[in-house]
């Protein structure tokens, strides 16, 4: 017979919130709005990391472990899982200082529910970051809870005990007992204090830095039983998908609901209303199909005839856009950081280089698109979905139905993907307000590719432009950047046309360079389409500006790049982010986290020297660095390129260095800078989402094409910067290898070829030219 | 109605002839974990076994199945290579969210059938439509490669 888990206690909102009263925090109230991180009252003293989040964070080990009679120890994973590993690494941290076995391991998915998970918005590449210590605090506290349950049970001092691997050993009486045996009693014991914690030496780790630990749903994963979004069935479930506009804020006018009815398996048809601009979280509107099954639902979609008001965005051309965008940077903008006097060394310079560089907008496109799964009952509404942003989703949910919060659960599943895109909770909102016109039955709303492609949070299409002055040795001495792009504040807020702290602190104000004459600016641009988070987000730009032209500076003054890059960069030092006009700091303290030029320049060095920098190469290859700071990660590139005279580029190796501090899953860090660098080849050679008419232009993979594996790099090598120190601050890792990638290979292209790409996508620029 | 095998099982199905095989499997049938991911036949997450061939389930109807055998990613353990494709896909850490890791599984299964000693070249034509949005290519190559060995270990 099993006997009961530890139960899962609940700490009251109540007693949470006095906890924060007392250290004079303010929270957050209402509606949680994107937190941009410059809104910092000067003289209060400010948390950082999980303390800091809108919902705190509050030490209890029952609340994220589960010990049964068995043995079997069930810890919770409060953060969605979307191929970061963190439903693997989060628990690994737990484990490893509860000292259990991992074999004794289940992870539950918790619910959206920041007030008693802590922060759950799976964004920022910082799950680890702000959650290592607070998991080992977990894990420590539940193993000294099981520690003094057998000092009771025992009647020894509990300084006599240790524990080895999912048991208590009392050496001097040769008495064990395993956690199973002792969890009943131990749930009944007072929580440590955060301060008589007993936190492993890093001597004494199992799995943190091991890379011993598997994947924990890979053996779902390959059997076809991992449990996404989109798999999500409950009795009597009904599918739907939604018809939208395709010009942002399009009103339904009419539509022929009798048409799409006569299809088989389709069994009703419902108008969603649409929102008032700003788009912010807002589900889009227009007309649903309710059907048997999907392929019901999608081909009555078909018949729907729908006439559209279309609104004030209907004249979106981004080639045009993309013109204004190119004015924009030909003019002076808004001064976001100034050192000396830029403009007058550019006018007596001996030498300039300027160049532009464009990004189009991008679409995340999980392989998962978006769906979500709603049921209401007695006043109650149940959600299933792939969601990065659960308590954002719940509280939206609520919203919509004008429930109390508390009426609703919004269950976690796994997510195939996000990027960014499920860190919107437009899908989840549409379920729940489908499955209220169906009368509470549980429907399932499935996007399609084509609703993927053309109704995502874009990634920002963006314009910068460079200008450097070199003096006679080659040596920079004045940079202009000019940096213009539609906000994703815009997404949020009407009328903004400036960028963010958050935007700016992403490689446009926090470069470290040494140059006397420094100015950077930002030229207005005004928002068209929906603006989101795409992996790395706006480093994407910057780091392909920034990092090509450095290479320009130096074919410029024919120097080697590497040592233009490093001379930049100037000697070791620590700088306060601040000193840059870096008002945000990817949200962390600027103490702790100062940009360490020394980091940066060892990873430089190390990626140099392991991909062989400066070797005789064939006709028609070239090598291309970057190195790019980001989500408090430091990573540079070295990638090999071959282009034939037909412009077809092979792409054997990849190196990548990178220093993001202590690594907690060195596995999953590999991981996730192999993948990053492949998803950022695809958006460099192909990603465009273009608009006419209001409207995007692309809709599925065959005019929005992903990398396959014969165009991937054959051999991708990442080289870690060791770190043993566990008490240093961890960085980042799910985002910060993607930005450098873009310029690595154009720097390689040039380097081959000696042609300079500044307009992404690649696309058919490297054919041969007719003349 | 078309009657069909799924997986060693004889199944009915009630639906149009024009309903595509992936929508049959997921919605009516339970299966879900041959993937939805474009329903043009570009992406490959959807990729079954249909009388030992690979085929696309969201671009074949059902009325062409009509007494067939089709095989999908909850049976390929039963298959001798599929389950030494999976091994080597666990062992290796393969999936990053996994989404198409279904596709890609039943893909290399049926290469390594038909041609048990892959080159890098065999990988890249059998491999190439069976997109990844996560970037697990490498370790999907290498994985291929290790199955390949512990087939032939087995020889």
């Amino acid at each position: 017979m099993n006997t009961p888990d530890i139960t899962l206690v609940n700490i009251s909102r109540r007693a949470f919130l006095q906890q924060f009263a007392l250290s004079g925090l303010v929270l957050a109230a209402g509606l949680p709005v994107p937190s941009f991180g410059d809104e910092t009252q000067p003289d209060s003293p400010r948390a950082y990391g999980a303390d800091a989040m809108p919902h705190g964070w509050v030490d209890n080990p029952l609340i994220f472990v589960a010990i049964a009679s068995d043995n079997t120890v069930t810890i919770i994973c409060h953060r969605s899982e979307m191929g970061q590993g963190v439903r693997t690494s989060l628990p690994m941290v737990v484990a490893d200082e509860l000292d259990a076995n991992w074999w004794h391991v289940k992870v539950k998915q918790a619910p959206g529910d920041e007030p008693t998970f802590g922060n759950q918005d799976t964004d920022g590449s910082r799950s680890l970051r702000h959650f290592f210590q607070p998991m080992r605090r977990v894990g420590a506290a539940a193993r000294q809870m099981l520690i003094q349950a057998a000092a009771e049970q025992w009647q020894v001092p509990a300084a006599e005990l240790s524990t080895e691997l999912h048991q208590v050993v009392h050496t001097a009486s040769r008495r064990r007992a395993s956690y199973g045996e002792l969890a009943e009693r131990a749930a009944k014991l007072p929580i440590p204090e955060r301060d008589t914690l007993q936190l492993k030496k890093p001597s004494a780790f199992r799995y943190i830095g091991q890379g011993n630990v598997g994947v924990y749903d890979a053996g779902h994963i390959v059997q076809g039983q991992a449990g996404y979004g989109i798999d999500v069935r409950l009795d009597g479930q009904l599918y739907a998908v939604v018809a939208r506009p395709k010009v942002l804020g399009a009103k339904v006018r009419g539509y022929h609901a009798e048409a799409a009815l006569k299809v088989p398996g389709v069994l009703k048809v419902v108008e969603l209303p649409s929102s008032p601009l700003p788009a912010d979280h807002h589900p889009l509107g227009g007309v649903a199909v309710i059907a048997r099954n999907t392929w019901a639902a999608i081909q009555g979609r078909k018949k729907l005839n729908i006439d559209w008001e279309l609104g004030e965005h209907a004249d979106y051309d981004s080639d045009a856009y993309r013109a204004q965008l190119a004015t924009a940077v030909r003019k002076p903008g808004k001064v976001v950081r100034s050192v000396g006097d830029a403009q007058t060394a550019l006018n007596e310079a001996t030498q300039t280089v300027s160049a532009d560089y464009y990004v189009p907008h991008l679409a995340q496109a999980p392989m998962e698109p978006p769906a979500a799964t709603a049921q209401i009952q007695h006043g109650q509404c149940q959600v299933y979905t792939c969601t990065q942003a659960p308590q954002l989703a719940r509280e939206r949910v609520a919203k919509w139905l004008k429930l109390p919060i508390d009426q609703v659960t919004l269950h976690v599943t796994l997510l195939g993907g996000g990027f960014g895109r499920k860190s919107m909770p437009d899908y989840v909102v549409e379920a729940a307000l489908l499955s209220k016109a169906m009368q509470g039955r549980p429907v399932k709303v499935t996007w399609t590719r084509e609703d993927d492609i053309q109704h995502a949070y874009y990634h920002a299409v963006s314009q910068d432009r460079l200008e450097g002055a070199l003096n006679n040795q080659g040596q920079v001495t004045a940079w202009r950047h000019r940096s213009a792009a539609p906000s994703i504040s815009a997404t949020f807020a009407q009328g903004q046309t400036q960028l963010m702290a958050v935007e700016l602190g992403m490689g446009v104000v926090n470069v470290p360079f040494v140059i006397p004459n420094i100015q950077i600016e930002n030229p207005e641009a005004v928002s068209h389409t929906r603006i989101g988070w795409f992996r790395s987000v706006a480093n994407i730009p910057h780091a392909f500006a920034v990092q090509s032209f450095i290479a320009e500076l130096a074919a410029a003054s024919g120097r080697d790049h590497k040592a233009c890059l490093l001379e930049l960069i100037g000697p070791p030092r620590q700088i306060d982010p601040r000193a840059l006009n870096d008002q945000w700091n990817h949200g962390e303290s600027p103490e702790r986290y100062p940009l360490d030029t020394g980091r940066l320049r060892k990873v430089i060095d190390t990626v140099t020297e392991q991909a062989g920098w400066g070797r005789t190469l064939p006709n028609g290859h070239g090598l291309g660095l970057a190195a790019h700071y980001s989500f408090v990660t430091y990573v540079a590139v070295v990638i090999e390129v071959i282009v034939d005279d037909q412009g077809k580029l092979t792409l054997p190796r990849v190196d990548i260095a990178v220093d993001c501090g202590p690594q907690v899953n060195p596995e999953r860090i590999r991981a996730q800078l192999e993948g990053a660098c492949i998803m950022a080849l695809t958006s460099t050679l192909y990603g465009e989402i273009s608009f006419k008419n209001g409207a995007v232009q692309q809709s599925n993979f065959h005019d929005y094409p992903l990398l396959g594996i014969d165009a991937a790099p054959r051999e991708i090598r990442v080289h870690s910067v060791p770190c043993t120190d566990y008490d240093a601050p961890l960085g980042g890792v799910g985002e910060p290898g993607v930005p450098p990638i873009a310029p690595a290979l154009c720097n390689a292209i040039f380097a081959a070829t000696g042609k300079r790409i500044r307009n992404l996508p690649i696309g058919q620029q490297l054919l041969p030219s007719d003349d | 109605m078309i009657k069909l095998t799924i997986n060693g099982e004889p199944k009915t199905l009630t639906l149009p002839d024009d309903t595509p095989l992936l929508w049959a499997l997921r919605d009516e049938l339970g299966l879900t974990g041959t993937k939805f991911g474009c329903g043009i036949s570009a992406c490959g997450v959807c990729t079954v076994h249909v009388e030992g061939q690979a085929v696309r389930a969201c671009v074949t109807p059902i009325g062409k199945l009509q007494g067939q055998h089709v095989t999908t990613i909850e049976a390929i353990s039963q298959n001798s290579v599929g389950a030494k494709v999976q091994s080597a896909w666990v062992a290796l850490n393969v999936p990053q969210c996994g989404y198409c890791q279904s596709g890609q599984i039943m893909s290399a299964t049926l290469l390594l059938q038909q041609n048990p000693q892959p080159s890098d070249a065999d990988i890249d034509q059998a491999m190439r439509a069976n997109l990844c949005r996560c970037g697990t290519y490498p370790r999907i190559r290498a994985a291929i490669k290790q199955a390949a060995k512990t087939l032939q270990e087995d020889v």
